[in-house]
């Protein structure tokens, strides 16, 4: 089983990876609107990727109004 | 399609329309590309009528109001029938606002009856807003688990009534919607929606984009938005036709909905239209270098062929490929819900999928003008739809004023705002706020808004002062938000940004730390209502005798700044 942490650290990677990011460039705390300068449509792709590496479903409801990958980690994390 | 000259009400058509067509599949319901349900008119009548029964013994009344918070699924439908059955007013809000704005609209709202999912209800029943909100005492919640803590509400599988329910007659002029255009931090602008505006609307664009039994609409806008409503919910129902939800939408399920279903309408915001262009195109440009010149050659025959009107069927089988992969039945995209960039429009056009591009508001009952593809042109939201007399006043001396309707379609008013209505609706003419000019063809081109306020690609309208909430008890002498574009007036309705200005204290310098103040309140906005810059004003602001901002005069004075000069980063 995974930590918080290392969920976290999985999840700033894969962003980091699908939005071509500067490697190290994400914090937990970073809004990824902002940081990454993306949209909701944008966010929900990042959302099916973590679907798939993670192995879990997240459904919608569940990451309305999530900004920060912080918020988001402790999401999949209750998921995993 | 039914007659809808003889009905007075929406829940009177709908009524008749689930005995017209009993067997028609009318809903299909999808979550992650497997289908989960399909629903027949006859099964959504079973559904919805107990569901009426048990309103009217709980002693809902008619004219009583009950609001609905629900993602784009079936039972959103079939509760809105029942309250529709019931006479009742439905008030349908925006799934996505926070909790406590949610009951702050509720409580505005006055509704006595909220139907809500159990994961939206989870965060409502722990919100302090909770407890502002008190009329709202049915809750009624649907797909909670068996062990869950229902928090004082009643799961909406069981709210089932055995005899039959009466139904409730309405006329045209009742009070049919109250939806919420803005006001979830300043003043709620509850348009009240008669029947008529409906059943009015309805006439209008079936006019235009007929439906019929085997249509099939791909609901992805939210149905708390009048345009989803109207096309995703009646429009489709007085004609017998279905309505496809998704139940999580991700690009992906919505893409592979289109082949699933074979869609033939959907409605779509700029920023989804433009994401398929932006997917479309990349598949273009991987294709080697021989196909890749004889599809250029195709789209070109394609856009020569179809320069006066669409020719559905040459498109389909001149560019197989691009309508297969959007299922093939593809009637038509609707775009709407915000201003959608010309280039965007042309390059499906192009394609051979027309492009229902249009303008509306709410408060004229959703679409005012769409383009009837006529010729089509990317370059303007079309003509009036029949029945609405639009009209530029005071225009410039190119031809630009603000754009007015009037139509049986113009909402009643705003709630409980008689001085706001007022000033919206001078002499029977809705003042739009946005500023606009006929061609000489009768087409309306839109040049930006009169309006403190902006609309994002995702269609959401936010008003400045809505946001300014968030800026309360900022340590500076005063504030205000406005639309840059309100500041410094531009003929452009993309790209528009929100800006704080601020006046410090006498001696007060700007800090680093107040900046990071103002960053973090921002970052706790939804991400469309962020402001984008600010400026730092240095004289007082101009005041009402009751200490109001006058935000007019204030405008025009920070106009006066050089733009890009002014507004700093956030």
């Amino acid at each position: 089983m995974r930590t918080l942490q290392q969920t976290t650290e999985e999840i700033l990677d894969l962003a980091t990876k699908h939005f071509k990011a500067a490697p190290g460039s994400l914090r937990a705390e970073d809004d990824f609107y902002k940081k990454l300068g993306i949209d909701s449509l944008q966010a929900l792709e990042m959302l099916s990727r973590l679907e798939n590496h993670f192995h879990i479903e997240l459904p919608d409801y569940e990451v309305q109004g999530v900004s920060d990958f912080k918020t988001l980690a402790e999401r999949v994390q209750a998921r995993l | 399609m039914l007659d809808l000259s003889k009905y007075s009400s929406i829940g009177e058509a709908v009524r008749d329309a689930l005995e017209t067509w009993p067997r028609e599949v009318c809903l299909y319901e999808s979550d992650r590309g497997e289908e989960k349900q399909r629903i027949t008119y006859r099964e959504f009548k079973d559904r919805a009528l107990p569901l009426a029964k048990w309103l009217e013994d709980s002693g809902f009344p008619a004219g009583g109001r009950a609001s609905i918070i629900m993602t784009n699924q079936s039972k959103w439908l079939i509760s809105a029938y029942a309250i529709f059955y019931c006479g009742g007013t439905l008030v349908p809000l925006d799934y996505k606002l926070k909790p406590e704005e949610q009951w702050k609209l509720l409580k505005h709202s006055e509704a006595s009856v909220l139907i809500t999912e159990y994961p939206i209800w989870r965060q409502l029943s722990i919100s302090a807003g909770r407890s502002e909100a008190v009329q709202a005492k049915t809750v009624l919640a649907t797909e909670a688990p068996l062990d869950a803590d229902l928090a004082g509400a009643i799961r909406w599988e069981s709210a089932k009534g055995i005899d039959p329910p009466t139904f409730v007659s309405r006329k045209r002029d009742d009070l049919a919607c109250i939806v919420y255009s803005s006001g979830t931090g300043g003043t709620p602008k509850g348009c009240m929606m008669t029947h008529g505006n409906y059943l009015e609307q309805c006439v209008a664009l079936t006019s235009l984009y007929p439906f019929w039994p085997g249509v099939k609409y791909l609901s992805i806008l939210p149905t708390n938005h009048a345009i989803d409503f109207m096309v995703g919910f009646f429009g489709p129902f007085i004609c017998g036709a279905a309505v496809v939800h998704l139940r999580t939408l991700r690009p992906e399920y919505v893409r592979e909905a289109f082949t699933m279903y074979q869609i033939t309408y959907v409605s779509l915001v700029p920023l989804v239209l433009k994401n398929l262009q932006k997917g479309l195109q990349a598949r273009f440009d991987e294709l080697p270098a021989s196909r890749r010149r004889i599809f250029e050659r195709l789209r070109r025959v394609n856009k020569a062929l179809t320069t006066h009107r669409p020719l559905l069927p040459v498109s389909r089988l001149l560019l197989k490929q691009v309508h297969a992969a959007f299922g093939g039945k593809l009637e038509a995209i609707i775009v709407g819900g915000a201003f959608t960039e010309p280039q965007t429009l042309q390059f499906f056009y192009d394609l051979g999928i027309p492009v229902a591009n249009g303008y509306g508001l709410t408060e004229a009952g959703t679409a005012v003008t769409v383009n009837d593809l006529r010729p089509f042109r990317a370059d303007t939201v079309g003509k009036p739809l029949p029945g609405m007399e639009v009209r530029v006043t005071n225009p410039d001396a190119d031809g630009i004023g603000q754009v007015t309707v009037c139509s049986k379609t113009v909402m009643a008013g705003y709630l409980n705002e008689p001085e706001l209505t007022a000033q919206t609706i001078v002499d029977g003419w809705l003042m739009t706020g946005d500023m606009g000019r006929f061609d000489a063809t009768g087409h309306l081109q839109l040049f930006g808004r009169k309006k403190n306020m902006i609309v994002t690609e995702e269609g959401k309208n936010v008003y400045a002062e809505d946001v300014e909430q968030a800026f309360e008890g900022l340590p500076v002498k005063e504030y205000c938000v406005f639309a840059a574009n309100y500041i410094w007036p531009s003929r452009s309705m993309t790209g528009e940004q929100l800006v704080l200005v601020i006046h410090l204290e006498h001696g007060q310098s700007f800090t680093e730390d107040l900046r990071k103040e103002i960053a973090a309140r921002n970052s706790r906005l939804m991400h469309y209502k962020r402001i984008h810059g600010m400026v730092v004003y240095d004289e007082d602001f101009p005041l009402t005798a009751s200490l109001k901002i006058i935000r007019v005069a204030l405008a025009e004075r920070l106009g006066k700044l050089d733009r890009a000069k002014a507004i700093l980063p956030v």
